[in-house]
């Protein structure tokens, strides 16, 4: 890079309310990173998307009928559970946020509940939404059944193969999956094929993103719709640690959007917030500065800006990009980014799972791998209090584990 | 105020027309648009061959994909520009996506692009409101930065996107990405009107101009056309140059026909 950027910094770029995770600044910004590139057609419907969402997010009825699916149909608040066993064994106390336990095992339904109530507002009648592992696809399948709207879910066709389970989860939710066949068959293709899906819908059909990425509004409405996790886990701390907030504040990052909501809750505490990437996916570790998929971020990516193809064992975790708002915690050194390898990955996995006797996703096993690996060094020493989000069950991935002899 | 991309469309004497074609598509690509300008093209477009090009058609998409699979460079594409530039006449718009302009930088691609003799830049997912540097660099480098409008944008919108394209004004034919279509868009004819309204500058149609009737029809409320889908089409199932050159040619004809 250049000292030149595609876009100058505004003068708001610097200020704090982007670095406590508040609103970004003006045109989506959070710092350097985020944005609104997408092509001139979009434009008008992503300011729609956002003009809804601001009117939502202060609207009491809008937040209480979201509060309530929230507790009645997603199981909410989640359990802030003690891993005693692995706590002893690590010379750590080591809390879990649950969000395993949520209706559709993961955290996206967090996420979806929101936007397809927004959607429900706007008076579309169609969801679009893109997904990789298909956890997404199948929490948009959910709550476009349940608001009684339409799901139209673009998977890469590589996904899935290797995800039939969701593919077929999603069919019978009522959603419609469209087999993406472009580029690299996985996620990142599915992102273009479902912007380019919505340019000529944008009447009927609403884009759901499914992480903090996207243009704006989308990863400031995600993170705010993901906020529930750190709040929740704030005050569970607090009734939990004789020092109220813990010391260490752990979660995966893919496009980021679990690790986001839970930031949120810590943001502005001491707690050191570590963000855990797939060593073959690590946007903040290994890309350079560009613009995909609607927002300038960290990407994966060669010398001449061809996106790379991300690899991990977690498809999950399988996106060359990350959400903006980590790009900027990673630049302003709130939060630091690091890397787990697949074969550390499945350690945590079952260590987890006989420990605790809770067989999480892939995708969170990368927040317990690198406790595992750091615990008792200067890293993350002896008699540290650590938050760890495990962001999805494990169940979607034994097929694979099985398949890999693993 | 305005280069060389500017000063050719303005001055054309007929409707414009632009055809495209990716960069790198074969070895010998550059005959394409030599032979684009031996038919009457006012100017070339030449789209960079990119991984995730996520405005583009099925067309595009597949025309990217295999230039990239011929291991093309943006390198070489900018020398394979370069090696043409005597033969060329007509001005060069390089199409391509904002990624490869952030990731070499923006000062930095737009020198190369000028040195290689391109005259205009259309980078279609850089709205009015994200172009930051570029439209300044742009400026100063000689190259006329394009600017896209579509049928959704607003009044006031295409007031600012007309007042700030240079070379001429993009008309997005259509809410959809690249590709040929049966028929224009209604809605087409009332952009190109529109933006007509709002600027001084030619105003080109363009996203699923499919046949030179189309193109014809387009010519009616706008100042001329950008071809790609439908000749790329072509060039995808081994059309060569000369080939290439009577399609253009037939398109050439209908539009100075209606004109």
């Amino acid at each position: 890079m250049t000292g030149v950027h595609l876009t100058a910094p505004s003068v708001a770029s610097t200020a704090p309310p982007t670095s406590r995770m508040a609103e970004p600044a003006t045109g989506g910004r959070f710092g350097d990173h985020g944005g609104r590139f997408v092509p001139e057609s979009l434009v008008a419907a992503c300011a729609e998307v956002e003009r809804t969402f601001r009117e939502a997010w202060s609207d009491a009825t809008f937040r209480q009928r979201l509060d309530r699916l929230r507790t009645v149909y997603a199981g909410r608040p989640t359990a802030l559970t003690p891993a005693p066993n692995l706590s002893a064994e690590l010379g750590l106390t080591v809390l879990l946020k649950r969000e395993d336990l949520t209706h559709t095992g993961s955290h996206k339904i967090n996420n979806v509940l929101g936007q397809a109530l927004l959607a429900h507002r706007m008076g579309r009648t169609r969801l679009l939404a893109e997904t990789g592992a298909g956890q997404h696809g199948v929490a948009a399948a959910t709550a476009a059944a349940l608001l009684g709207l339409d799901a139209t879910v673009f998977m890469g066709e590589r996904d899935m193969e290797r995800q039939e389970l969701n593919v077929f989860r999603m069919t019978m939710l009522g959603a419609q999956v469209i087999p993406v066949r472009s580029g690299s068959r996985t996620l990142k293709d599915a992102c273009n094929e479902v912007l380019r899906h919505w340019v000529a819908t944008v009447d009927d059909a609403y884009y759901c993103a499914g992480s903090v990425m996207g243009p704006h509004p989308y990863p400031w409405m995600v993170r705010e719709f993901q906020r529930v996790i750190g709040e929740e886990a704030r005050a569970q701390c607090a009734a939990e640690l004789p020092a109220a907030v813990p010391t260490h504040v752990v979660a995966c990052v893919g496009g980021g959007s679990n690790a986001a909501g839970t930031f949120a809750g810590f943001v502005d505490t001491d707690a050191q917030l570590v963000g855990v990437e797939a060593a073959g996916g690590a946007a903040m570790t290994d890309g350079a500065v560009g613009v995909v998929h609607g927002y300038r971020s960290r990407v994966l990516q060669d010398a001449d800006g061809q996106v790379a193809e991300a690899h991990s064992i977690a498809p999950g975790l399988d996106y060359p990009g990350v959400g903006p708002e980590h790009a900027h915690l990673g630049d302003i050194r709130r939060a630091r980014y690091v890397t787990v390898t697949d074969d550390e990955v499945v350690a945590a996995l079952r260590r987890l799972a006989r420990t605790e006797g809770i067989l999480c996703a892939l995708e969170s096993a990368h927040a317990i791998a690198w406790v595992l690996r750091a615990a008792g060094t200067a890293e993350l020493p002896s008699g540290s209090t650590v938050l760890i989000t495990v962001s999805g069950r494990g169940d979607k991935d034994m097929p694979a584990l099985m398949a890999a002899g693993r | 105020m305005s280069g060389q991309l500017a000063t050719a469309l303005r001055t054309a004497p007929a409707p414009r027309l632009v055809p495209y074609v990716t960069g790198g598509i074969t070895a010998n690509w550059t005959d394409y648009l030599l032979a684009y300008q031996d038919s009457g093209a006012d100017a070339v477009e030449v789209g960079l061959p990119f991984s995730d090009p996520m405005l583009d058609g099925a067309t595009l998409q597949q025309a990217s994909d295999r230039a990239l699979a011929r291991g093309t460079r943006l390198d070489g594409v900018l020398a394979d520009l370069a090696a043409v530039r005597d033969r060329l006449t007509v001005p060069v718009v390089v199409m391509t996506y904002a990624n490869p302009v952030v990731r070499l930088g923006v000062v930095e691609f737009c020198r190369r692009l000028a040195e290689a003799g391109a005259s205009g830049l259309i980078v279609p997912d850089v709205p009015v409101d994200e172009l930051g540097s570029l439209e300044s660099v742009a400026a100063v480098a000689g190259i006329d930065l394009v600017l896209l409008a579509a049928p959704s944008t607003s009044a006031g919108r295409l007031r600012e996107i007309c007042a700030r394209s240079r070379g001429f004004v993009y008309a997005v034919s259509t809410m959809g990405v690249t590709g040929e279509r049966t028929a224009l868009d209604d809605g087409a004819l009332t952009l190109a009107s529109r933006a007509r309204e709002a600027s001084d500058l030619p105003v080109l149609l363009g996203f699923g101009v499919s046949t030179p009737a189309q193109a014809a029809r387009a010519c009616r409320a706008a100042d001329g056309v950008v071809v790609a889908s439908a000749l790329m089409r072509k060039v995808l199932e081994g059309a060569g140059p000369d080939r290439l050159a009577r399609i253009v040619a037939d398109f050439r004809a209908a539009m100075d026909r209606a004109a």
